[in-house]
């Protein structure tokens, strides 16, 4: 049993089985055989070893001869490691006498090994864990195959351990197995944060060395509210966190109860609730917690899903079942937004210094209008069937904007000479997440038909806080006076223009900011599906007058923590439960 | 069942590191009997000589005692092998 704590980004409670994902994603699914086929896994682990000393061989000769003796030694070492016999047994015993697979046997007995030298005072003795894991990763390779085992095609429920999820390795998840995350690394606004809570699952990052302490297989407790990960738990927190999460989804339940009720403040305004979606077939989820619609759809999840730029057809289709989801209800379609922190395989070979503020999103597509071409021709193409909006992310200045609806016109009128039908009145936006597009609001607001604000860059760029580095993550905060002052006046310059204004960033989906954004006139809130029931419930339970005194209070303030402070004093008294 | 040991100090300056470790234990692997090495002084520790994992463990820098005790057939004759690598300092230096 072990207990780890770091920051807890998703709420809720899961009781699973472990997949580790190391940087090559060797999986090991399974830990479990049954007696009988000892023997099969006995001879499956002589084979991978032997097979191993046959590759290392090779590579200490093809080294030696290439670099001298002296390197080459290095691999001496290695395989003294794998033909040491004290170690082949003792993952032999751990096969017989646990009934383990040998892939599961090596993990589990190389990590010990790795966790001796490391206790180890001697700073040499640590740095031959490299070594280990090493020839950990060798027999793995070789037990499990070289292919990439994907979390796509799951067959019982898991939860996954990583470094760091790559948002190539969350597109292609099984949502259904995949019960919660739990990372080495991140902060509460990382991708696997903002992913886990699309899914609605237990998140908790930053617990440092976890993929180090976990062997697939292992019974883990991810408890994202509290913030910690309990790698096989004893029998007494077992029976605590069963109760847990009974606890919640009684919760959940109570709070489905509010999803066919609208979203109306006492005195009988109403509030549009959206839902943030990566791909189409998380709608259904979405409108089934009460979403009346799509105020946020990631399209670059499209990008990031496959290995090759999404063709026409692929975007079309993707955009089609959307709507055909959706059922007449809107779909705030956002154009490729990639770049930052998401990176599809042909960026991450050729870094940039500074991605935040290199060449991402609108960007990118600028730089390369044939691939922006196609997916705003498969976007019109789609406009025809049903409530279809465009957005342009990351827009920083007017000419960015212009030069966007060129793009577009282009292949409107390329469409039009080809007679395909598209809706001429497509409403087009814009996401204001960089400081310098919120303060020239009132320019924007004459050129678009609807600004959504983007909390999480517009909080970063404004603060200089890089969301994803978990030594700085604690500064990056909603509440800071100097964000609040840009969301106020990007809200009012909509309503002056009479264009619609939503927020789609991580604030609007978090009950803390619910009075205070509808207080500064939010009328149209975009979150992730989970989120709505909760945000709903604050909603229901205040007058707009009241919310508007509590946002006028609140930019009287100078510190965050002042403002945190007392809307989470003032949420509180309407809806006790929120916190 | 023959029994040997022998005492030495290990005299190379990187200690028992991965080299002369491995050195050991493919010399140690040549004979039939069963080899211990056992670390006197102040953090003292026991590892099987034809174990390379157990072996580095011991962590034996220079100015470590060490004995080197061999029970098999060959004892003799591996005791007297094995310490002559460290009175060659794994042909260090």
């Amino acid at each position: 049993m072990e207990i780890k704590k770091g920051i807890g980004v998703s709420p809720g409670v899961v009781i699973s089985t472990a997949v580790v994902l190391d940087a090559e994603d060797v999986v090991i699914p399974r830990r479990n055989i049954e007696p009988d086929q000892v023997p099969a896994e006995t001879e499956r682990l002589g084979n991978a070893i032997a097979q191993s000393v046959v590759e290392l061989t090779k590579l200490r000769d093809s080294t030696t001869a290439e670099h001298g003796k002296q390197i080459g030694q290095i691999f001496d070492f290695h395989l003294g490691v794998l033909r040491d016999r004290t170690l082949t047994n003792q993952i032999l015993a751990e096969i017989s006498q646990n009934n383990t697979t040998a892939e599961y046997a090596v993990s589990v007995v190389m990590r010990r090994q790795a966790n001796r030298f490391l206790q180890m005072p001697n700073s040499y003795l640590a740095e031959r864990v490299k070594d280990i894991h090493d020839q950990e990763r060798r027999l793995l390779r070789s037990l499990v195959g070289n292919r990439r085992q994907d979390l796509a095609h799951l067959d019982q429920d898991v939860v996954v351990i990583a470094h760091d999820l790559l948002p190539s390795q969350t597109a292609a998840l099984d949502r259904v197995h995949v019960r919660g995350f739990a990372c080495d690394v991140g902060g509460a606004t990382s991708h696997t944060a903002i992913v886990a809570r699309a899914m609605g699952i237990p998140a908790v990052v930053g617990l440092g060395n976890l993929t180090g302490t976990v062997s697939g297989g292992d019974t883990v407790v991810i408890d994202g509210t509290r913030g910690v990960v309990i790698v096989n738990p004893d029998a007494d927190q077992l029976v605590e966190y069963r109760e847990f999460e009974r606890k919640r989804s009684r919760l959940e339940v109570e709070l489905s109860l509010l999803r066919d009720l609208p979203a109306e403040t006492t005195d009988g305004h109403s509030i549009s609730m959206q839902a943030n979606i990566e791909f189409p077939s998380d709608i259904d989820d979405a409108l089934r917690r009460g979403a009346q619609g799509i105020g946020l759809y990631r399209t670059e999840f499209l990008y990031l899903s496959q290995d090759h730029e999404p063709s026409e057809d692929e975007h079309y289709a993707a955009y089609a079942e959307a709507l055909r989801r959706l059922e007449g209800r809107p779909l705030v379609l956002r154009t490729m937004d990639l770049g930052a922190d998401k990176y599809t395989e042909k960026q991450a070979q050729n870094p940039e210094r500074n991605p935040f503020l290199g060449e991402r999103s609108i960007r990118m597509c600028l730089h390369d209008i044939p691939m922006f071409k196609r997916q705003l021709r498969a976007i019109m193409r789609a406009s025809v069937l049903g409530d279809m909006r465009i957005m342009f992310p990351m827009i920083s200045t007017l000419m960015e904007l212009r030069q966007a609806k060129m793009v577009l016109n282009d292949v409107v009128e390329e469409m039009e000479d080809e007679g395909i039908p598209f809706r001429r009145d497509i409403p087009i936006g814009i996401m204001i997440e960089v400081p310098a597009a919120a303060l020239m609001a009132n320019q924007f607001a004459k050129e678009v038909n609807f600004f959504s604000i983007g909390t999480n860059d517009l909080v970063q760029y404004t603060l200089a806080v890089d969301r994803t580095n978990e030594r700085v993550a604690g500064l990056f905060c909603p509440a800071h006076p100097a964000v609040l002052g840009l969301i106020r006046d990007v809200i009012r310059a909509g309503v002056r223009a009479g264009i619609g204004v939503s927020v789609c960033g991580e604030m609007a989906g978090e009950p803390l900011y619910t009075l205070l954004l509808l207080g500064l006139g939010l009328t149209t809130f975009s979150m992730n599906g989970p989120d709505v029931p909760e945000v709903k419930k604050i909603i229901r339970s205040t007058s707009t007058e009241h919310a508007r005194n509590v946002a006028r209070r609140v930019m009287t303030f100078d510190s965050e923590r002042q403002v945190m402070h007392f809307l989470r004093e003032e949420t509180r008294k309407i809806v006790p439960e929120a916190f | 069942m023959p029994k040997a040991l022998r005492n030495i100090i290990v005299q190379n300056s990187l200690g028992l590191h991965a080299r002369p470790a491995m050195q050991f234990v493919d010399a140690a692997n040549q004979f039939v009997s069963n080899i211990t090495v056992i670390k006197g002084g102040a953090e003292p520790g026991e590892a099987d000589g034809k174990s390379v994992m157990q072996m580095i463990i011991l962590a034996a820098e220079q100015g470590t005692p060490l004995s080197i005790a061999a029970e098999g057939e060959d004892a003799e004759a591996a005791v007297a092998a094995l310490a002559k690598l460290f009175e060659d300092k794994f042909g260090e230096e």
